[in-house]
């Protein structure tokens, strides 16, 4: 087992069961490297959002070892889940957005957690919403947005302070494809700023836009890994490319 | 973990604020007014029980119990003389017959207008002496009394004026516990309304609750922001109910106060006693802010 050195996320042999179901995910054992660009895909059912939250701290695992940043985080106290939280950014299958919050303040949320100054978010926000392309709906609360804004509202909230590692969940689902291809672009840029991204996605044409990317693949809540992402070392971009092709 | 908190602006917007629309501040409002007028009242008994003991700490009554009018009055007359010259004695006077009959007449019924007799001639009255001591009423004090009386005056009888009224102190005493156990009722009960409140905007706001924890927002964070509600909830509700308890309370001391009786007239609330009910609404803020907070801190525990 790694001791944590350079992994940014370590899951070793992780089960996970809601109630006195069956588990939704077995044995799933990986290790995240920072600066990485991570494809999840798997076919509906198959355990994506499970495991993206078990990796965004919204759930504890029924067994195995996570840890985070070198820290165990299945023993860490819930007290000391909040900092862990900040580090990440999370682009939610449902968006969640604030109802009574706009735009702009949904996007400002996690800035106004982490106790930053109006005058350090207002710049930020804006130039986040002009990314997206939402600078005219700064003021428009969740409920008069369309999906595919609603969906931008929440990229750029998971954007906004820089995270360690973003990850998303079917983030292109509600965006045309000229977008999708925009928000990619961002993360890329996110990805080569530092920043670790995993994306759970079942477009397969969305994983060719990447070619850096690793992929993870899920079935049946097992994991597999057709170009050797969960390797340690990974393998070089090429030959994994080669290999994986998707 | 002591993390800032979000823009004091802003943190209200999380929660939509129903303020005064909303039933929060009004039952605040109530139970505060409530409040503020038991305590009014356990302070006016208090002060009314205190005012008759200082009266009376110092009082003794001098029974001459004579069937025979003549032995009557010369005892009560001899008795005064003596009492008067008495060491320790401040005062001493006969109560006048006149007054003694007036009484009297509630139980007796009144003189017939050409009836030479006076009810006291009919039905036996004891005559009454009012002593005033120079300091409190002891056991020894009264029995150097009944004793300087004995020869002279062997009808008296000798009384502390206390002892008399020891029922009515023992039932202020039970008025003013009840007010006190009024107080901490309304207080539970203000804090039941906060929790049942509190949990009620956790239920309606818990998707915002839990987007804000996985967005890293600790716990004294999202508390915050309930306290900072329900407390601009109890400011409001207590300016209110404050008003209103003092309206009431002025209220009831004028129709107290047209009684005209000696003893509620020493049941008036000082400055000291406004103070202390101005200070309800201070108590009944914070005893929401408390409740608020450790009702959201202890739901929150239960996510993870």
């Amino acid at each position: 087992m790694n001791a944590g050195g350079g992994e940014i996320v370590q899951f070793d042999n992780v089960g996970l069961r809601y109630g006195a179901g069956k588990e939704v995910l077995s044995d799933i054992s990986f290790t995240l490297y920072p600066g990485s660009f991570y494809f999840l895909t798997g076919a509906s059912g198959a355990g994506k959002t499970s495991l993206l939250k078990l990796l965004y701290l919204a759930q504890r695992p029924s067994r195995g070892m996570i840890r985070m940043f070198g820290t165990d985080v299945i023993t860490l106290p819930r007290a000391g889940l909040p900092a862990f939280r900040r580090r990440l950014g999370v682009v939610f299958q449902d968006f969640r957005l604030v109802p009574h919050l706009s735009a702009f303040d949904n996007v400002a949320l996690p800035l106004r957690v982490s106790g930053l100054r109006e005058s350090e978010i207002e710049g930020p926000v804006a130039d986040m919403l002009d990314w997206v392309g939402l600078t005219d709906r700064a003021d428009a609360r969740p409920a008069t947005l369309s999906g595919g804004e609603q969906q931008r509202v929440a990229i750029a909230r998971a954007v906004i302070a820089r995270p360690d590692m973003l990850v998303a969940d079917e983030p292109t689902g509600n965006v045309d494809p000229e977008m999708a291809v925009k928000l990619l672009r961002l993360f890329e840029a996110l990805n080569r700023l530092g920043t670790t991204v995993v994306v759970a996605t079942h477009d397969l044409h969305l994983l060719k836009k990447v070619p850096e990317s690793l992929i993870m693949r899920l079935d049946k809540g097992r994991l597999s890994d057709p170009t050797g992402a969960l390797r340690y070392p990974p393998r070089p971009p090429a030959a994994r490319q080669t290999e994986g092709g998707a | 973990m002591n993390l800032p908190g979000f823009g004091a602006e802003r943190r209200a917007q999380l929660i939509p604020q129903a303020r005064l629309s909303g039933p929060m501040p009004w039952v605040l409002a109530i139970m505060i007014a409530m409040t503020a007028i038991a305590v009014a009242g356990g302070l006016a008994l208090a002060n009314l029980a205190s005012a008759a003991r200082a009266e009376l700490s110092g009082g003794l009554t001098v029974q001459i119990v004579e069937a025979d009018s003549v032995k009557r009055d010369r005892q009560a007359e001899l008795a005064v003389s003596v009492l008067s010259n008495m060491e320790g004695v401040a005062a001493a006077h006969r109560v006048p017959d006149a007054e003694l009959e007036t009484l009297i007449e509630p139980w007796l019924g009144e003189r017939e207008p050409g009836d030479a007799a006076a009810v006291g001639d009919a039905v036996p009255i004891p005559a009454l002496i009012d002593v005033r001591l120079d300091g409190p009423v002891t056991q020894p004090r009264i029995r150097a009394v009944r004793d300087r009386l004995a020869s002279g005056a062997p009808a008296a009888r000798v009384d502390a004026q206390s002892s008399w009224l020891a029922p009515v102190f023992s039932a202020i005493s039970s008025l003013q516990w009840l007010a006190l156990g009024l107080v901490v009722l309304l207080a539970a009960t203000s804090a039941a309304a906060v929790w049942l409140a509190a949990r009620s905007a956790l239920g309606s706001n818990r998707s915002t609750i839990e987007i804000v924890h996985l967005l890293g927002g600790t716990d004294s964070q999202i508390a915050r922001i309930f306290q900072r509600s329900v407390g601009i909830d109890a400011v409001l509700g207590g300016i209110a109910g404050l008003a209103l308890g003092t309206i009431a309370i002025l209220l009831l001391g004028r129709q107290f106060a047209a009684l005209g009786s000696g003893m509620i007239a020493g049941g008036g609330l000082g400055w000291r006693d406004w103070l202390l009910i101005a200070a309800i609404p201070v108590a009944g803020v914070l005893i929401a802010m408390i409740t608020a907070r450790l009702t959201v801190l202890a739901a929150l525990r239960r996510m993870l």
